[in-house]
C-alpha cells in the first residue's frame, strides 16, 4: 500500500483509500450490486468474486489509461467495453482452469462482470483520465473496496445460512441454517443491515462533532 | 493530474473521421483478441485436465468398491474398448473391484432442470439391474433448494438400490424411472422427491428415465464383453 503511494508525488493516499471506504463502490456507491448480491452467499465466493473483478479493474484501467489519448471520444464506450469484456473473458478462462468448484460455484456471474459498472464507471470516470500509475492504484483500490465489502457481506450471509465462515463449521450439528440469508434476498438483508450500520455510525459520529463545535 | 483534459476538452467539438473511429475499434478489437488467444492456450489444458480429473473422481463415486475402470464406445451397437486416457470420447465406463470382477457400468444423463442442464453421472450394475451410484456433474440449481440434489441425504439414498430392469419379453426397460413426491415411493423404481425441489429432483428421474432406456438394452447385450474386459485384453 505504502511503497506505491510514495512513488510519485501527486500520488497522493487520497488515490488508493477512496475507493476502500469513502467512495467504496458497493456501500457508498451502490455499484456493482449485481455481482456482490448473487455470489455473496459464502465469504469464498464472495473473495473470489472481488479478486476477480479487481483483475478485471486493474487490466482495464491499465489498458485504457495507455491508450487514452488514442481513444477518440465518439467510440470510448464501445472501445472500454471491448477492454473490459477481455480481461472478463480471460479471468474466465483463468478460474475455470484454476477450479472447477469454484468456477461453478460462481456461475454465470463471471461473464456478468462485463457489466458490472463499478468497473465502467472506473473506466470513464477516472482511467480515461489520469496517466497509467494513478489509474492502477485507483483501480486497486476501487477492487479492494469492493473485494471488501463482499466478504463483509458474503460473510455474515455464509455464518448465518450455512453456520460456516470460509467453509470451516462454526456451531455443531445442532445448528439450522437459516436458509434465506443464502438466498438472493438474504444479500439485500445483509447489505442493507451494514448500510443501517454504516448510517448509524456516521449519525453518532456527525452528533459527536456537533457536541465539540458548540 | 488534469493535464489530459483540456485536449480532450478541445478534441470533441471536430469530429474525427469516420475512418479513424473504425481504426481505433478494430485496433482494440485485434488486441482484444490476442490477448483471449493468448490466455485460452495457456489455460485450455489445465482446464481439461480439471474436468477429466472431476469426471474421474466421480466414476469412482458412483461405483462403490470400483478401483480400476476400463472405457468404451459405441461402435454401431456393440461396444468397442478405448484407451484408458481417451476420456473425451468415452461413453461408458466400467469399473472393477480389486479381483477383476465387473461392479457396474458408469454412464452420464442429462435433462433440462430449473435453471439450465443437469448432468449427471450413475452407476448400473448389469447384475443386479439396479442404479447404484448417482452424483451430479454440472448444475445451477437455485442455492438451498434445486441444488438439494446434489447434497439431501435422503434423496441421494434413492440411488443405492434404484431398479432399471429390463423386460425379458419386449427387451425394454420393465418399470421406467419415475419421481414422486416425497414419502410417497412405493416401488424400487421410484425415487423419493425432494419437497421444495420439485423441478429439479423431477430433472433427476426424467434424466435417468431417458438414459437408462436408452442405455441398459445395450449394456445387457454387451454384458459379457464388459465382464471380461478386465481378463481378457479388448475382446470384442
Amino acid at each position: 500500500m505504502t511503497s506505491a503511494t510514495r512513488a510519485t508525488p501527486p500520488l497522493d493516499r487520497q488515490t488508493l483509500t477512496e475507493g476502500l471506504w469513502k467512495e467504496n463502490p458497493v456501500f457508498v456507491m451502490m455499484l456493482g450490486l449485481c455481482p456482490a448480491l448473487a455470489v455473496s452467499n459464502t465469504a469464498a465466493n464472495a473473495l473470489a468474486m472481488g479478486l476477480a473483478s479487481t483483475f478485471v479493474l486493474l487490466g482495464s484501467s491499465l489498458l485504457i489509461s495507455l491508450l487514452r489519448n488514442f481513444i477518440p471520444k465518439q467510440v470510448r464506450i464501445a472501445s472500454y467495453i471491448i477492454i473490459i469484456a477481455t480481461f472478463v473473458t480471460a479471468v474466465d478462462y483463468i478460474i475455470h482452469a484454476l477450479s472447477l468448484e469454484l468456477y461453478n460455484a460462481l456461475g454465470a456471474f463471471i461473464q456478468l462482470i462485463v457489466v458490472n459498472c463499478a468497473i465502467l464507471g472506473r473506466a470513464e470516470a477516472y482511467a480515461s483520465k489520469h496517466p497509467v500509475r494513478h489509474s492502477l492504484v485507483n483501480g486497486f483500490g476501487m477492487g479492494a473496496g469492493f473485494t471488501l465489502a463482499l466478504v463483509m457481506v458474503g460473510a455474515v450471509r455464509e455464518v448465518l445460512g450455512f453456520g460456516s465462515l470460509f467453509g470451516v463449521s462454526l456451531f455443531g450439528d445442532q445448528f439450522q441454517p437459516w436458509a434465506v440469508f443464502i438466498l438472493p434476498p438474504g444479500g439485500f438483508f445483509v447489505l442493507s443491515l451494514w448500510l443501517v450500520l454504516f448510517a448509524l455510525v456516521a449519525k453518532r459520529r456527525a452528533v459527536k462533532e456537533v457536541r465539540h463545535g458548540t | 493530474m488534469n493535464q489530459s483534459a483540456p485536449s480532450a476538452e478541445m478534441a470533441a467539438p471536430l469530429m474525427p473521421s469516420p475512418f479513424r473511429l473504425v481504426l481505433t475499434l478494430g485496433l482494440i478489437a485485434m488486441l482484444s483478441g490476442f490477448i483471449i488467444v493468448l490466455v485460452h492456450q495457456v489455460t485450455a489444458e489445465p482446464i481439461a485436465r480439471n474436468h477429466r480429473r472431476a469426471l474421474e473422481a466421480a466414476i469412482f463415486t458412483v461405483l462403490p468398491g470400483a478401483e480400476t475402470r476400463v472405457s468404451f464406445a459405441l461402435d454401431g451397437e456393440t461396444l468397442q474398448r478405448l484407451d484408458e486416457a481417451d476420456i473425451e470420447n468415452t461413453e461408458l465406463f466400467a469399473g472393477f473391484d480389486g479381483d477383476g470382477q465387473l461392479v457396474g457400468v458408469a454412464l452420464q444423463a442429462a435433462a433440462r432442470g430449473y435453471a439450465g442442464e443437469i448432468r449427471v453421472l450413475y452407476g448400473f450394475d448389469p447384475a443386479a439391474q439396479a442404479i447404484i451410484g448417482f452424483t451430479v456433474l454440472q448444475s445451477s440449481e437455485t442455492p438451498g433448494l434445486g441444488d438439494k440434489i446434489e447434497s439431501d441425504p435422503a434423496f441421494l439414498a434413492n440411488f443405492e438400490q434404484l431398479e432399471a430392469r429390463l423386460d425379458p419379453a419386449t427387451g425394454d426397460i420393465a418399470n421406467p424411472i419415475v419421481t414422486v413426491k416425497e414419502g410417497e415411493k412405493e416401488n424400487p423404481w421410484e425415487i423419493d422427491g425432494i419437497s421444495g425441489a420439485t423441478v429439479s429432483s423431477e430433472a433427476v428421474g426424467r434424466a435417468l428415465r431417458v438414459g437408462t432406456a436408452e442405455w441398459v438394452p445395450r449394456v445387457m447385450r454387451n454384458v459379457e464383453a464388459l465382464r471380461s474386459a478386465k481378463t481378457g485384453e479388448g475382446p470384442s
